[in-house]
């Protein structure tokens, strides 16, 4: 299955697990900045881990201090391999900004509508680093 | 529709005043893009919430400003930080952490950041005029510069605040357009009995059950006969601002654009008018505690937002030179602190029991000692919101005279006037 997607902030593809969210998720106090692993108790997939995964996000709750937790993630090698949002979050993105500022490696952030995030749960995903999703 | 950058924006984008402004004149250019903004405008103030220590990524990001000779460009105050810098109490963050945030603090002073390390900045002299533009982070001093002050700001985050503080220009969208500052909700408390409004518990209830109804929605509060005061207005925002996404609140015949709720609706209906009961404010004033174990308390924090002098008159009157049994935080800001130890108030405090916390607070930095089951009782809509997941303690919501006299007994007494 191939799809193209709309590139929100541009970077490195990569290849993952698909971990398609099943709730929306807050990165500050959500998402455990040091390992990536989702720390939130009240999220249907606690315990999981973004890194490394092709992470699909039907929405995010707006703590402002994600983009410093997506940031850390970045830093530390822990960011998922490619981030597939319903819509731009200018404040978890500006993590990706700001990495990419600071001349680090960051994972590609792309576009896709929310009703085709099903298709690809389980799947391993490969992201080309001009939007192209391909399951295998 | 696509941003457009002035000929001046582009060259500082493109390196014309050195790498630091033009890393921020691009960080705010990119936000604004993603926003759907058509343009930068001109900001008269910032205020810098992402000097907070989460992890070595945000040093890095500030030393690289540094390195690339960045300036703030307008006045930008600096919200809390993860360390005591006044050495009033200890913060329990040791070797790389520490020396970590260490370097941030000294990155944000070296990019002409004002040392206020307070959330509350507008008690602290930084209060822009009504109707300017300026770009302001931490979730309560944007909701009280935009609904107290009447200045215009969205909610920024970490690092975007800093960079529109370089660039001196924030993205032209959200809150800095007139049109998306009316209120489209109505948030009637003319129901409430007028000795619970009179009350200090009525501002921090009231802003939690306001922000869990408004969400992001911009509203106005109807049925307020008095000006409540400044650091009432001060708890309700930070509540709201903890339990939604409350940017701006309206207080009719209150808050600057507000003469009437007619004026801030702009003449609209309402989407929705929400007639608040006594029970939904008992329910919501039930809602902010979580403690199960109620026979005692382990601490008392208060101080979210930072403690006014005013609060700190108000502490000491009901401590009356009592001796507390238990731990109790008393968070302020080195504008307050300075005032406290002139006439030796602070000594005083001090020998009662109160530990002062300056520059930070117990939620955001570890201060509070690890304990399992630790029940902390405050007064703060903001920190009953927050400590539990960040501290562990489960949280006691009283008023401030229930909070000492709880600290003098070491276990929970309220005496509080129903809603």
């Amino acid at each position: 299955m191939n799809t193209q997607a709309e590139i929100l902030v541009p970077g490195q593809g990569g290849e993952g697990e698909a971990l398609v969210l099943d709730a929306p998720i807050s990165f500050w106090g959500g998402v455990d900045a040091g390992t990536g692993r989702i720390a939130d108790v009240r999220h249907p997939q606690c315990g999981q881990d973004i890194a490394g995964r092709v992470l699909f996000l039907p929405g995010t709750i707006g703590s402002s201090s994600a983009s410093a937790v997506l940031l850390e993630l970045v830093h530390n090698g822990h960011a998922p391999a490619a981030l597939v949002l319903h819509e731009p979050d200018a404040i978890l993105l500006l993590g990706l900004i700001v990495a990419r500022e600071m001349g680090w490696q960051t994972p590609i952030a792309l576009r896709l509508a929310r009703e085709s995030f099903g298709a690809f749960q389980g799947r391993t995903v490969q992201v080309d680093d001009s939007g192209g999703l391909a399951a295998a | 529709m696509a941003l457009d950058l002035s000929p001046e924006e582009r060259a500082i984008a493109g390196g014309h005043r050195g790498g630091g402004a033009a890393i921020a004149m691009r960080i705010v250019a990119e936000s604004g893009r993603l926003l759907g903004a058509p343009r930068l405008i001109p900001i008269a103030s910032a205020h810098i919430d992402g000097a907070l220590y989460h992890g070595d990524s945000g040093t890095l990001f500030a030393e690289r400003l540094v390195e690339g000779g960045a300036k703030a460009a307008v006045r930008s105050t600096l919200n809390v930080g993860a360390l005591d810098l006044m050495g009033c109490s200890k913060v329990r963050l040791e070797g790389v952490p520490r020396e970590m945030a260490r370097r941030m603090t000294e990155a944000y002073r070296k990019l002409g950041c004002e040392q206020s390390w307070t959330c509350a900045p507008y008690q602290a002299g930084h209060r822009p005029a009504q109707g300017s533009d300026v770009a302001w982070g931490e979730s309560n001093a944007v909701v009280f510069c935009n609904s107290v002050l009447g200045a215009r700001t969205n909610r920024y985050g970490d690092f975007l605040d800093i960079a529109c503080a370089i660039a001196g220009r924030a993205p032209d969208y959200g809150l800095h357009r007139p049109e998306n500052r009316r209120a489209t909700l109505v948030f009637d408390v003319s129901a409430l009995p007028a000795s619970f409004l009179a009350g200090e518990t009525a501002w921090p209830i009231l802003g939690s059950l306001y922000g869990r109804e408004a969400g992001n929605a911009v509203g106005v509060v109807t049925g307020v006969a008095h000006h409540p005061g400044e650091d009432a207005l001060k708890a309700f925002g930070a509540a709201a601002a903890s339990s939604g996404a409350v940017g701006l609140f309206h207080i009719a015949g209150v808050t600057p654009e507000a003469p009437d709720a007619a004026t801030a609706l702009a003449g609209s209906e309402p989407d929705a008018v929400i007639h608040v009961t006594a029970q939904m404010a008992a329910a919501a004033r039930a809602a902010l505690s979580t403690a199960v174990k109620t026979d005692a308390i382990d601490a008392v924090a208060i101080g979210s937002p930072h403690l006014s002098l005013a609060e700190f008159d108000a502490l000491e009157r009901l401590i009356g030179g009592r001796r507390l049994s238990v731990p109790f935080y008393a968070c302020t800001g080195r504008h307050v602190l300075t005032v406290l130890e002139q006439d030796g108030r602070r000594s005083a405090l001090e020998k009662s029991g109160v530990t002062i916390v300056a520059d930070t607070c117990v939620v955001v930095t570890p201060i509070l000692p690890t304990l399992a089951g630790g029940v902390l009782m405050t007064n703060s809509g903001k920190f009953a919101h927050y400590a539990p997941g960040n501290t562990g303690y489960s949280v006691l919501y009283g008023s401030l005279g229930d909070c000492v006299e709880s600290a003098v007994l070491g276990r929970p007494v309220f005496s509080e006037i129903a809603a």
